[in-house]
């Protein structure tokens, strides 16, 4: 009775060592495969960032830095109002591009996933949409010059169309140049996701809503849009963050007048001002991680790939 | 065939527009940078010549160009490598959970959206306390994988959710080693997919600006230099180099495509049509 009692507790012991053995074969060998990674990250993320924290405690005269563990830094960013505007500016920024390249991005994606029928001519599409992505986006800015500057394309056709008289000066160098930049460097990074959704969309579904007297904006706006949801917020993480981040696309294309976090952080570090420059890092890293995360909180991105 | 609807054409119209508003630009510099030796930044153009690519193989005042052209390039084949060596090591790792395995994962995402000055700033903070020198190969190479690994792994993780592990099982079931499974079977199958991953991993380190300011040192890669031009350089060689490196893009990108085409062309001939028959 004992023996037969113990038997399959005896068994169970045994597959659960088995067991524990596997996952630790498992986590050994997932280790292994991964540490080039996790060594990459350590020592290029997460010590940088360590770093910044660490340094935006420190002090600074007008050559160097020392070590200290002091708030002046942030005492200083958090009473200035020119923080407030520069930080409400990026946000601005984000959201004002968040809005154009969602309406152009669904769009484009929408007409290479639905109307294009043939899968070559929908490979052929989308990659004439990708390939600016892999060029230079210096290049890509520089490019706006002859449209938009004072003798640019864009103001002698207004001229020669008699909608204006004299140049327009807001054209280059504003803060519509840098939105629309913005918009030039990142739709493509919602068209990706928003495509890469919709072509996982069963067709049948579309039928169904037809089927049952759907509209076709009745159909796009309960069927397609619902299901498009996750690449669209993939596609707002990309673009947020890219827009949050920047400093070049503003600098250049405000031609310095306007500014956003990446800039106050941009001109400390040409002051040499580093802890200055890392406690502004700091708030504009807590924004930026606040807002993927809640982000994150409405898609499961490994699901969604 | 069912009749297009109306939408149909005024979304191509769109679509024809965007084309339009993506390219555009780029080809004005292309057809700008001809102008002729009195040209300006702008339209008109006075005569057509090639003044302004002479310029850039002979005068000194545009910098060192082709040495930072050539920087960037080998740096690029550095990232590409790296890229696809490591990130196929990632995404071999994520197909099953292990220990730690979900903060690598948001080490990934964090590492794509963080603002990529904090990672100059950072990576620049470090070497210069420990008196590192900084330089492209060593920090600017690492501030680089940071950028360029989690694209790769983003695809690396597409790549192996649509995977067919019974590929894999029939492997070993003819008695495959690990290895020679991976060896044998997964990595001819994920092939063009490395392909697209070595094309990001170049490109993206070619053109990676933000990540390197603080981090290549003295010797400068080709978007710092093409930046530096920008503030000092006000006449149209700057377009000429600008077309002349988007050529150099557009070649690369070209080349990896055809490597693609090919792969897929050699696989529809040589490929077993078992169980077609069946279907």
């Amino acid at each position: 009775m004992h023996a037969g009692g113990f038997a399959p507790s005896g068994l169970f012991y045994k597959s659960s060592r088995i067991f524990e053995a596997g996952v630790r074969n498992n986590s050994v060998i997932g280790w292994l495969l991964a540490a080039p990674l996790s060594l990459v990250l350590v020592v290029f993320l997460v010590v940088p960032i360590a770093m910044i924290v660490v340094v935006s405690f420190w002090g600074a005269t007008e050559w160097s830095i020392y070590p200290a563990f002091q708030f002046d830094n942030y005492a200083f960013l958090l009473t200035s109002d020119v923080t407030y505007r520069v930080f409400f500016n990026t946000l601005k920024y984000a959201a004002i591009t968040w809005g154009f390249t969602l309406l152009i991005g669904f769009t484009v994606a929408y007409y290479l996933a639905f109307h294009i029928r043939s899968l070559t001519w929908q490979i052929a599409l989308f990659l004439l949409c990708t390939i600016p992505f892999l060029t230079s986006n210096i290049i890509r800015m520089i490019s706006w010059i002859p449209f938009l500057g004072r003798n640019g394309i864009a103001n002698s056709t207004l001229i020669s169309m008699g909608v204006i008289d004299e140049p327009v000066e807001w054209l280059l160098f504003s803060d519509f140049s840098v939105i629309l930049a913005f918009v030039h460097l990142y739709t493509l990074f919602m068209v990706v996701p928003i495509f890469n959704t919709m072509m996982r969309i069963d067709k049948s579904l579309i039928e169904a809503a037809a089927d049952a007297g759907a509209t076709g904006w009745q159909t796009l706006w309960h069927v397609i849009v619902p299901l498009t949801k996750p690449g669209i917020m993939i596609g707002t993480i990309f673009v947020v963050a890219l827009v949050m981040g920047d400093f070049i696309t503003v600098r250049f294309m405000s031609g310095s007048q306007s500014a956003n976090m990446g800039r106050l952080i941009q001109n400390d570090i040409a002051l040499l001002q580093y802890p200055s420059a890392s406690a502004t890092a700091v708030i504009l890293l807590a924004t930026v991680l606040i807002l993927i995360g809640t982000l994150l909180r409405f898609v499961d991105i490994r699901k969604e790939l | 065939m069912e009749q297009r609807p109306k939408s149909f054409y005024a979304l191509t119209a769109f679509f024809v527009l965007f084309l339009i508003f993506l390219y555009g630009p780029t080809l004005t510099i292309g057809i700008l940078s001809f102008q002729g030796p009195g040209g300006g930044l702008t339209f008109p153009m006075r005569g057509v010549s090639l003044h302004w690519f002479r310029d850039l193989f002979e005068q000194q005042a545009v910098g060192d160009i082709w040495g930072s052209f050539r920087r960037s390039f080998v740096l690029g084949l550095m990232v590409m490598v790296t890229t696809v060596v490591v990130s196929v090591m990632g995404g071999l790792a994520f197909r099953k959970r292990f220990t730690g395995s979900s903060i690598l994962f948001y080490l990934i995402i964090t590492s794509l959206v963080i603002p990529s000055i904090l990672i100059s700033l950072g990576v620049g903070l470090i070497w210069s306390q420990s008196g590192l020198p900084v330089h492209w190969s060593t920090s600017g190479f690492g501030a680089q994988l940071t950028w360029t690994l989690p694209f790769a792994l983003l695809i690396m993780f597409a790549v192996f959710n649509r995977f067919d592990r019974s590929y894999e099982e029939a492997a070993r079931d003819l008695g495959a080693s690990p290895w020679q499974v991976i060896r044998h079977v997964v990595l001819p199958i994920i092939a063009p997919s490395l392909i697209g991953v070595a094309l990001f991993g170049f490109t993206l380190s070619y053109d990676e600006f933000a990540r390197t300011l603080l981090t290549s040192g003295s010797y400068n890669t080709l978007p710092l230099e093409i930046f530096g031009m920008t503030t000092n350089v006000t006449t149209p060689v700057l377009f000429a180099l600008g077309t002349l490196t988007t050529i150099f893009s557009l070649l690369v990108i070209g080349a990896f495509l055809m490597v693609v085409w090919i792969m897929n062309r050699r696989r529809a001939r040589n490929g077993s049509d078992a169980g077609q028959g069946m279907v």
